[in-house]
């Protein structure tokens, strides 16, 4: 069986293995590394529960392969905060109930991520467009954009406290 | 797993992948962006014997004009990067309202102009951007470069004109006679479904004066369809009710709409009417 070392940096640690070339990302991240919070919907590309920021741009890591990571840096729901320290972004969807199942969540919030990386001053219409690719069957999107409302402003609170 | 096994390749020169695509020959896929490619493969629609990922090339992630104004866009430019080009906001308006409609955020992260038109797929938005610009294909294999049209690139569904052993290694506009403008109109379902009805139009005038219309229609037949009895009532003239209207019956009467889940044909062909009228009446319109 061929396989390929491969260096990537997940959430901040280095880890160096051997893969499969036809081992998906998302399936590298759950399976190889245990990091089970980055979900598997649909497996065609079209639901965005295994979004991921790669390089810090969100994509679907059931849509790349593993090695394809190689010598890049990959952020999961782990990567961005702590049960003990949540993200601002995982504290909105708490506070404006953001979730019902909670199975699209952790897409949701890496493409709120992206978006709040880039912009942190979205518009209501900013965010709607920017979770277009991120299927919730339960809520109706309303109280998603209501959290990505909550964390924007959030974010630049602190932001601005620590200037 | 998913895929089948597959043996991966990952040259840091495009020299080395020409080499490697000559040697493994039609049993090797390119792999740039893989937002089409890699959905087959898990699907096992297509089981390429060995993938050449040119993701590691450096030199192949631009979009830029050269100095006669021909805008050049590298195998590797993301859909994302044209979405936020200045470059395309400022010259390229055809483009420019095309960019934001593709797909969804993470897959314009991923996904290339080029590869979606080596890609094909009869409901891409990008060839019919690329036929109503005029756009070329430059493919390069060991024996150097050639230069194919995209509406000869386009051969079929899910066919292009690639030979074995070359690779497109970027796409060109050629540049405007006059001032460009234009739109790319999209109605779909939903974000990230395929067009219903997609309508490029660029136009290319000096002083009102239209020297160069270009028409073509997503979603509406086979492939994608240039419009040319459309662009050819055009050219020469100015944008009045008559001109217009008869460019929008043209352009219906070149659909070739089938009934599906996404609408029955007499309602796609009355949109791609609508769509045409609402382009040339305001050129900057935006999506639908």
């Amino acid at each position: 069986m061929e396989e390929r070392r491969i260096n990537v940096v997940v959430n901040g640690e280095p880890k160096s293995v051997d893969v499969e070339p036809r081992l998906l990302l998302v399936h590298f991240l759950r399976e190889v590394l245990g990091l089970t919070g980055t979900h598997i919907g649909c497996d065609t590309t079209n639901c965005g529960v295994c979004t991921v920021l790669f390089d810090g741009l969100p994509v679907k890591s059931c849509t790349m392969f593993a090695v394809m990571a190689d010598g890049h840096e990959v952020t999961t729901v782990e990567g961005l905060g702590l049960p003990s320290e949540l993200h601002p972004i995982q504290e909105g969807f708490r506070e404006e109930h953001g979730l019902q199942c909670g199975f699209c969540t952790p897409g949701m919030m890496m493409a709120s991520k992206a978006l709040l990386d880039e912009n942190p001053n979205p518009t209501e219409e900013d965010i709607r467009w920017a979770l277009a690719g991120n299927l919730c069957r339960c809520t109706g999107y309303q109280n998603i954009v209501k959290s990505v409302l909550w964390a924007a402003e959030k974010l630049r609170s602190e932001a601005a406290m620590s200037r | 797993m998913y895929p089948s096994r597959f043996h991966y390749e990952a040259p840091r020169t495009l020299d080395e992948a020409l080499d490697l695509l000559q040697a493994y020959g039609d049993e090797a896929k390119v792999l740039a962006g893989g937002q089409s490619l890699i959905p087959l493969i898990k699907l096992r629609f297509a089981a390429p014997a060995a993938i050449i990922d040119i993701n590691n090339i450096s030199g192949l992630d631009y979009h830029e004009e050269d100095s006669d104004g021909s805008l050049y866009v590298g195998a590797l430019c993301r859909h994302r990067t044209l979405e936020r080009s200045p470059l395309l906001r400022s010259k390229h308006p055809t483009m420019s309202a095309t960019a934001p409609l593709i797909s969804d955020p993470m897959v314009r992260s991923r996904g290339t102009l080029v590869g979606s038109l080596c890609h094909a797929d009869p409901q891409g938005d990008w060839a019919s951007v690329m036929l109503a610009l005029g756009g070329e294909i430059i493919a390069r294999s060991t024996g150097g470069e050639r230069v194919i049209p995209v509406s000869q690139f386009v051969v079929g569904p899910f066919q292009n004109a690639l030979q074995p052993g070359e690779i497109a290694v970027r796409a060109r506009v050629p540049a405007p006679r006059g001032t460009r403008s234009g739109t790319y109109l999209k109605l779909e379902r939903r974000v990230g479904d395929f067009a219903t009805v997609g309508l490029a139009v660029a136009l290319e005038t000096s002083g009102g004066t239209i020297n160069r219309a270009g028409l073509a229609l997503t979603g509406v037949g086979p492939s994608n369809i240039q419009c040319t009895a459309a662009e050819q009532a055009l050219a020469g003239k100015t944008l009045n009710a008559s001109t217009i209207d008869q460019a929008a019956r043209l352009a219906a009467e070149a659909a070739q709409p089938k009934t599906d889940v996404r609408g029955s044909a007499e309602f796609k062909r009355h949109v791609v009417y609508t769509f045409v009228t609402r382009a040339l009446s305001n050129p900057q319109a935006r999506a639908a």
